[in-house]
């Protein structure tokens, strides 16, 4: 029976800004369970990243949590300290930074980049083992082990992605968190990056949280597919039920947005209107002001984030379909 | 490529080619060239579009810099039909002859933050072509953007008028781009990835509008993009770019049916599909993609070809081949 | 044909509240000055808004206000209660009193100087030709450095070339030691300090510094599209490239009279310049009398040296404010 990974509860973060507090995440809930992929997919500023830093709690100083809790394996990760969630980070849960590619640090080597990571995390190696480690990680994502003491300028943008990869594997967490690894690459070494991920994620039995604005990266790496809306999750179902059967308007229109090179050439329905202000969001459900099925009900009461079976959830007044 | 006799093209490039020198230093003169556009020859019919798809570093941005002479070409022509009908090289104008060819070509670029000057106002920004030009009084312009912005789904105009870039969204700003683009009525548009950096729920309504205002108006328009998905909908005509060379080029949807080139093929097959119940053929290709510096004389896509063999080593970079229906490949092997 | 749907623009300020309402809502054939006008005004309340969190901005604006007042006070008093013939600042002298220099009391608060004039008198007159003099640095340098550092940046190569070692020449050579020499030789009135610090400060370290802004701007799309919408060189370079410098200018300017109120007091301490009073003047005239290091009279240097001090540090701490304006990733949420 697979257990749950990861149960988050209530989430609620806010940043505190000169105009106000920006609602960034609103009673966020889900379950992950070991081994599942979930792709979570919304547009820019609708929460995403803000959830998965969140549960690294790396937030920046003006944030606030203000509810909620995020366990993991019968630990609450927001009640620990500073020092009890440096213990957890990177050695339960770690994560691949968006356009990390292009953090990495010029003028250490790659290796020791990595075997710093080792070392702070894990410490207590020798040279040699953190060598060993490596290679080990290297050839776990493709890399050639002899490219371990070459600079980061040596390494095209996929290599580097990889070795960023590399890094969140060192110390075998149970759960990564990776946040748009591939935007910044070409479709076809996207491809590579993506089926490694795959590879590695099977070999290692991980969990996966994938975070992209991207559908059809989305729907190919992931098993499980959460939409985010304006900092509240609309829709959570697995992949297939996604596509298969949309229950929240946002996600159909969200599917029908995307143009695709194979079926029908279909007519692309855009949707009207543009993501709220945070700070002062539309009032119900968020996203009645853009939805053609909304009636008064949705601006007055957020709906609730309902089981529709077979673990489909929607928050939604008028769902499609049921 | 057109076939028909009767067709006159709008857009003939013939024989493109640009190439930087990798500078060693102020002293030496520059031994190695990047061959970034080598040998380019299209056509494109007035009122029809052709997308430029490939990865980074194919040379696509800067083939469509040279068709809107932000830079010179090293070598070839680029031709442009007149109002006349006549097919005129613009390959080297300058001087005033440059301004009047401003007249009827221009450009939109990617990044929506970055291609509004911060400290100008929307009118401004929309009007400079006009203002530039010297075409119009000062009334007369601010018609023409107001015309424009509600043309471009900006209403009320003189709500927008007078704000700066930074009040405005990203899918406002590639608005905006493409009302300045198109205010001074060109024939001709580069676009340049124009909704690349957009928010994905804002991409198709970016798109659609830019398909409304070509049937319209009648531009045509150069489509540069990485993603052959979006091409398919913005474009009847598809170029397949790899280091500084079209190898493949066909009626849209003629090539995503039927791709012929092994790096059409990669390419198709790596481009992620938005739907799980489809699946996607595995890619067959090796390596990655290096820089065009002094290429040596063959196929350019050799080293990485599933299917290249010794004659593809020995022999210069293949022709452009006519298959039939429009659709033309470079490949020996095809 | 449909249009696409409406977009709302964002709640940042509505156009109605704009400072110039139009009666009649022909809003599109504003003439563009007063359009301008407007806008300026809506972004100086913002650049006000943020400059106004920072402390240290405040304290310098407090101090430079307190000194615009003191300036503002002295043809007042000098026309109302102090009679000529005892508080002017250059002729004055009082003979009421038995020695010169004398010591602060309630008819001159920071007492006499060695040759009877009032003190507080000669601080107060000095102070317009302090700003003035600050002001003419300022301006001259940074008109100056812009121009050079767009015009740098936009030709590159040979002009490039030259006007940066220009520039490094005259940041290798010490300011106050080249004023020195220069009026050693001429004996300078505040103009022309003023026209050459400015151009000094010009030449130097500032344009490179806009230069190197430059260059980010040029390589921007939104020059791309200028170029090809048939814009030429100067075109670019003034409607383009220079004000998106001129906030980092503008904030220059602060540093500028930070040290063109320096200069001037450190050359008018050893007599260089042809002026009639000033604070450096005040702390010369000590000198040459004798005083310079009689701390009993501590008025004769005291209050001289901390005007100079105090009105540098204001525009420094003005400029630092101004930094957070001009820098948004400075800015504290």
């Amino acid at each position: 029976m697979t257990t749950d990974i990861l149960r988050v509860e209530n989430l609620t973060m806010f940043y505190g800004t000169r105009g106000g507090d920006v609602r960034a995440v609103d009673d966020v809930s889900f379950t992950l369970k070991e081994g599942d992929s979930l792709g979570l997919v919304g547009e820019s500023g609708c929460g995403k990243t803000s959830i998965a830093l969140t549960l690294l709690r790396l937030l920046p100083e003006n944030s606030k949590i203000n509810e909620g809790h995020v366990w993991m394996k019968d630990t609450d990760l927001l009640a620990l300290s500073e020092e009890e969630m440096r213990h957890f980070r990177w050695k339960r849960v770690s994560m691949i930074f968006q356009a990390a590619m292009n953090s990495l640090n010029p003028v250490y080597s790659v290796g020791d980049q990595i075997i710093e990571a080792l070392d702070e995390h894990i410490g207590l190696m020798s040279k040699d083992q953190s060598r060993e480690r490596v290679a080990e990680l290297f050839d776990l994502v493709g890399l050639d082990p002899a490219l371990m003491d070459r600079y980061p300028h040596e390494f095209s943008g996929g290599m580097r992605q990889r070795a960023v990869i590399a890094m969140a594997l060192s110390c075998n967490p149970d759960l990564i968190i990776a946040d748009e690894p591939t935007t910044a690459l070409d479709v076809i070494v996207q491809d590579r990056v993506l089926r490694q991920l795959e590879e590695v994620q099977e070999k290692l039995g991980m969990s996966m949280i994938y975070i992209s604005h991207d559908i059809a990266v989305i729907a190919e790496v992931s098993n499980r597919i959460a939409v985010m809306y304006a900092g509240q999750m609309s829709e959570m179902a697995s992949s297939y039920a996604i596509f298969e059967q949309p229950l929240h308007p946002y996600t159909y229109a969200l599917m029908s947005s995307f143009p695709s090179i194979k079926g029908k050439k279909h007519d692309l329905e855009p949707l009207p209107g543009e993501p709220p202000n945070l700070i002062t969001p539309p009032s119900g459900c968020r996203f009645h002001p853009r939805c053609p099925r909304a009636t008064s009900i949705c601006a007055e009461e957020k709906p609730p984030f309902k089981d529709y079976g077979d673990n489909h959830f929607a928050a939604c007044w008028h769902p499609l379909e049921h | 490529m057109a076939t028909l006799m009767e067709t006159k093209p709008l857009v003939k490039v013939e024989n493109l080619r640009k190439l930087f020198p990798v500078q060693t230093s102020i002293f030496s003169r520059a031994k190695a060239h990047i061959h970034a556009v080598d040998g380019l020859n299209f056509e494109i019919e007035p009122g029809s579009s052709l997308g430029l798809v490939g990865e980074s570093g194919c040379g696509k941005t800067t083939t469509g810099k040279l068709l809107v002479r932000l830079l010179e070409p090293t070598e070839g022509a680029i031709h442009l039909r007149n109002q006349e009908g006549e097919l005129q090289d613009i390959a080297h104008r300058a001087g005033t002859s440059l301004q009047i060819f401003r007249r009827r070509v221009q450009m939109i670029f990617q990044d929506p933050y970055e291609s509004l000057n911060p400290r100008r106002t929307i009118f401004d920004t929309v009007a400079e072509p006009l203002s530039v030009q010297n075409l119009g009084t000062l009334p007369e312009r601010q018609d023409k953007v107001a015309e424009l912005l509600h043309l471009v789904g900006l209403t009320p105009p003189d709500q927008f008028m007078y704000r700066f870039p930074h009040e405005l969204s990203g899918g406002q700003r590639q608005r905006v781009a493409i009302a300045r683009a198109l205010i001074i009525d060109p024939v001709f548009v580069v676009a340049d990835e124009p909704t690349s950096m957009l928010d994905v729920s804002i991409r198709i309504g970016v798109m659609q509008l830019m398909s409304e205002l070509a049937d319209r108006f009648g531009v045509s328009y150069l489509y540069i993009t990485h993603d052959l998905a979006v091409a398919r909908y913005m474009t009847q005509e598809i170029g397949v770019m790899y280091l500084g060379k079209i190898v493949e080029m066909a009626p849209t949807e003629e090539l995503l049916a039927h791709p012929q080139h092994p790096y059409t093929k990669a390419l198709l097959a790596a481009t992620p599909v938005p739907d799980p119940r489809l699946g996607r053929d595995p890619i067959e290709i090796k390596g990655g993609v290096s820089k065009p510096i002094n290429p040596p004389n063959r196929c350019r896509f050799y080293d990485r070809c599933p299917i290249a063999d010794d004659y593809c080593r020995d022999n210069p970079h293949p022709p452009m081949e006519d298959k039939g229906s429009g659709h033309f490949t470079a490949c020996y092997k095809v | 044909m449909s249009y696409q749907q409406t977009d709302k623009p964002t709640e940042q300020g509505s156009f109605a509240s704009s400072a110039v309402a139009t009666v009649a809502e022909d809003r599109i054939h504003q003439p563009l000055w007063r359009v301008r006008l407007s806008l300026m005004w809506k972004s100086l309340k913002g650049s006000w808004v943020i400059f106004a969190e920072s402390p240290i901005g405040l304290i310098g604006l407090g101090i430079i206000i307190f000194f615009a007042l003191f300036a503002l006070a002295h043809p007042i008093l000098m026309k109302t209660v102090w009679p000529r013939a005892i508080y002017d600042p250059v002729i004055g002298f009082d003979a009421t009193l038995p020695s010169h220099p004398a010591a602060p009391s309630i008819r001159h608060i920071l007492g006499t100087d060695a040759i009877g004039r009032d003190v507080l008198s000669q601080l107060m007159s000095s102070t317009s030709s302090e700003f003035a003099l600050g002001l003419l640095a300022a301006i001259v340098t940074v008109t100056l450095g812009t121009t050079i550092g767009a015009v740098s940046a936009y030709f590159g190569k040979a002009v490039d070339v030259i006007f940066m070692r220009l520039a490094d020449l005259v940041i290798m050579t010490p300011t106050i030691s080249l004023l020195i020499v220069l009026g050693a030789l001429i004996e300078l009135n505040l103009i022309q300090l003023g026209i050459v610090l400015g151009i000094l400060s010009g030449f130097g370290g500032v344009t490179v510094i806009i230069k190197s802004q430059a260059l980010t701007i040029m390589v921007k799309p939104y020059i791309e599209a200028a170029r090809i919408a048939g814009g030429n060189d100067f075109h670019i370079i003034f409607t383009h490239i220079v004000p998106n410098l001129l906030p980092l200018s503008f904030l220059y300017m602060m540093f500028t009279v930070t040290g063109a109120i320096f200069s001037e007091g450190v050359l008018s301490v050893f007599g260089l310049l042809n002026i009639r009073m000033s604070w450096g003047l005040i702390i010369y005239t000590t000198q040459s009398s004798g005083y310079l290091l009689d701390f009993k009279r501590w008025w004769l240097i005291f209050p001289a040296g901390l005007a100079i001090t105090l009105l540098c540090s204001a525009f420094y701490l003005v400029g630092r404010a101004l930094d957070e304006v001009v820098n948004p990733r400075l800015r504290r949420r």
